[in-house]
């Protein structure tokens, strides 16, 4: 168990971290998602007590990292693939992380084999290609055999077959009963893995939730319907206490109601349908949608992608038009 | 708190595994020895030249470490790369969350590094005392002779002490290249300049390089040098507070920055 209790780092006058309160739980894996410069990153390396928090702190099974005896028998972290010294070999870079943790250096062997770099275990690790640098630092994150283990965006830059092997790979340890924290601006890699998310924005928790129920609450889901006697639908599913909305094309969507409740509604009014379709938005545009108001770096353009709802219905979305900061926490997933 | 022989294994580890340890300690091996052979030969060819002062405060034991002004530069460097390619290649960050005890980490660090310096400086240091007598011939002096042994082993002190110096530098500033930008150029050239101009003489003669090689002038005021108000252990003396200075440094920075 992780717990970050009112973190807050500023640089200058710049607030990367703030006052973030979250605790990451054992046994599952838990996602920590953001856009870019969200303060994932420097959230992790405060997590490792590499950065110092302006104030707050974060307690490891209760203690603060500084404190365990031997860190990387508790906690394994992949923060950068090129972590390591360039002109030491794979075997030697692991090898000396190893023995300041009186780990047994046959471990060594074991997670190189693990990560599929027994092959170069003797090479020097400056010639390593991207991918083999991420597997290289997954196998020192494994070296301590840890209950915990943490991935700053571990698939950043890999081929498909590299994010299939990762994903693969969080999947086994979660299934060990091992705690997994791993960062990543993609929903969508996210929505494949994580039991569990954490959303930050601009330093600021936007929201703690299982992701059964984020995909519960984000992923708007409505019905669709196309019919020639357009104006008398409109007018029954007005009557019936339907919200509507007419979108391009004569075509009425209709949230919370199920196809099978309007199909019978229409046989009931002997209306005409051409199209009675149930829909799901995406849970990428339900996390754009919730980080909008605080992406940092906006592409350069008048009227951004990001920052405009994809697909809305009235009435929806408004939820996130709350001021920021407001803590969507429930404690559902646990 | 980690284990101590634990961390200290490992970064006995890192050294012996990067091939800079080797060619930098190996140059200042052979730097100084050979650049101190040369010179004794030289002198010992030309010494109806010497000024009459010179040959009155002739120091058989000092002219044979000639090279280590040269030679001590080798050690900056294995010094500087030591602590700093952990920064230069990110090192650090994966170091720290092993042996996030910050004290452990660096003292270890430096106890290795240094100890392998001190071990090459003395065995350097020998070398060179023999092979700059087998040069200077008559003119030469033994280990039995007074004072010289003392000469002899403060030269090797002196080498580690370098080293662990440019250890705390580079812990300090947390850049090689900065920290070699800055110690190459001050100990071969500003101290030097500084050391010989009159009025800067009083400040620089208390530089640890200048105030630190005190120790291997047997003959005092050895080479017509400086009258230096302080003798040869007081010398090292004034080294090994600049050296507990740039550790004790490179701590607070560490322990106060963000990895």
């Amino acid at each position: 168990m992780i717990e970050l209790e009112g973190l807050t780092k500023r640089f200058g006058s710049k607030i990367a971290v703030d006052h973030l309160s979250c605790q990451v739980r054992p046994g599952i894996v838990t996602g920590f998602l953001g856009p870019n410069g969200a303060g994932k990153s420097t959230t992790m390396r405060m997590m490792l007590d590499l950065d110092n928090p302006t104030s707050g702190t974060v307690r490891i099974d209760g203690k603060h990292y500084r404190e365990l005896q031997e860190p990387l028998k508790y906690i394994g972290a992949l923060l950068d693939a090129k972590a390591m010294h360039g002109g030491r070999s794979a075997y030697n870079n692991l090898l000396c992380l190893a023995q300041s943790n009186r780990i047994p250096s046959s471990r060594v062997d074991e997670v190189l084999d693990m990560v599929g770099l027994s092959a170069v275990a003797k090479k020097k690790s400056k010639g390593f290609s991207l991918g083999m640098g991420q597997r290289l630092g997954i196998a020192s994150a494994l070296l301590g055999d840890p209950e915990i283990l943490m991935f700053d965006e571990p698939v950043n830059g890999l081929d498909p077959e590299g994010i299939h092997w990762i994903r693969n790979l969080m999947k086994a340890l979660a299934s060990e009963g091992r705690t997994i924290f791993v960062s990543s601006h993609l929903m969508s890699e996210m929505a494949l893995t994580a039991d569990h998310l954490i959303v930050i924005g601009q330093g600021k928790l936007l929201a703690d939730t299982s992701m059964a129920d984020f995909i519960q609450e984000n992923s708007r889901s409505y019905a669709r319907l196309r019919s020639p006697q357009q104006e008398r639908l409109r007018d029954v599913l007005h009557q019936e206490g339907f919200t509507v909305v007419e979108t391009a094309g004569g075509v009425l969507e209709i949230d919370g109601a199920t196809t099978e409740e309007l199909g019978e509604l229409a046989a009931r009014h002997q209306l005409v349908l051409h199209e009675l379709s149930s829909q799901r938005a995406s849970l990428e545009e339900a996390f754009m949608q919730m980080t909008a108001g605080s992406v940092e770096y906006h592409a350069h353009s008048e009227r951004d992608p990001a920052a405009e709802p994809p697909v809305v219905g009235a009435g929806w979305g408004e939820s996130w038009n709350k001021p920021e900061g407001t803590d969507r926490t429930d404690g559902k997933g646990a | 708190m980690a284990s101590v022989p634990a961390v200290l294994t490992s970064e006995w580890t890192k050294i012996r595994s990067v091939s800079s340890t080797t060619w930098t300690l190996i140059s200042a091996f052979a730097v100084t020895v050979v650049m101190g052979a040369a010179l004794a030969a030289l002198l010992n060819a030309q010494f109806d030249d010497l000024s009459e002062a010179e040959q009155a405060t002739f120091d058989p034991t000092f002219v044979s470490f000639s090279g280590t002004i040269l030679g001590q530069l080798a050690m900056v460097v294995f010094g500087v790369l030591v602590v700093g390619t952990e920064y230069s290649s990110g090192m650090i960050r994966t170091s720290l969350a092993a042996v996030p005890q910050r004290a452990t980490f660096l003292l270890s660090k430096i106890t290795v590094a240094g100890a392998l310096a001190l071990f090459v400086g003395l065995l350097t240091s020998f070398v060179s005392f023999f092979l700059g007598q087998a040069m200077l011939g008559d003119r030469g002096t033994d280990l039995g002779a007074e004072n010289v042994l003392r000469a002899v082993v403060g030269g090797g002190l002196y080498m580690g002490l370098i080293a662990i110096f440019s250890m705390g530098v580079a812990a300090m500033l947390r850049s090689s290249m900065l920290s070699l930008g800055i110690l190459m150029p001050f100990f071969f050239l500003v101290s030097q300049i500084l050391a010989a101009v009159p009025g800067a003489k009083s400040v620089a003669r208390y530089f640890p390089d200048q105030a630190g090689s005190k120790i291997m002038q047997v003959v005092p005021d050895a080479m017509n040098s400086d009258p230096a108000p302080y003798g040869p252990w007081a010398g090292l003396g004034i080294m090994v507070l600049w050296v507990l200075a740039a550790v004790l440094g490179g701590f607070l920075v560490l322990k106060n920055r963000d990895a």
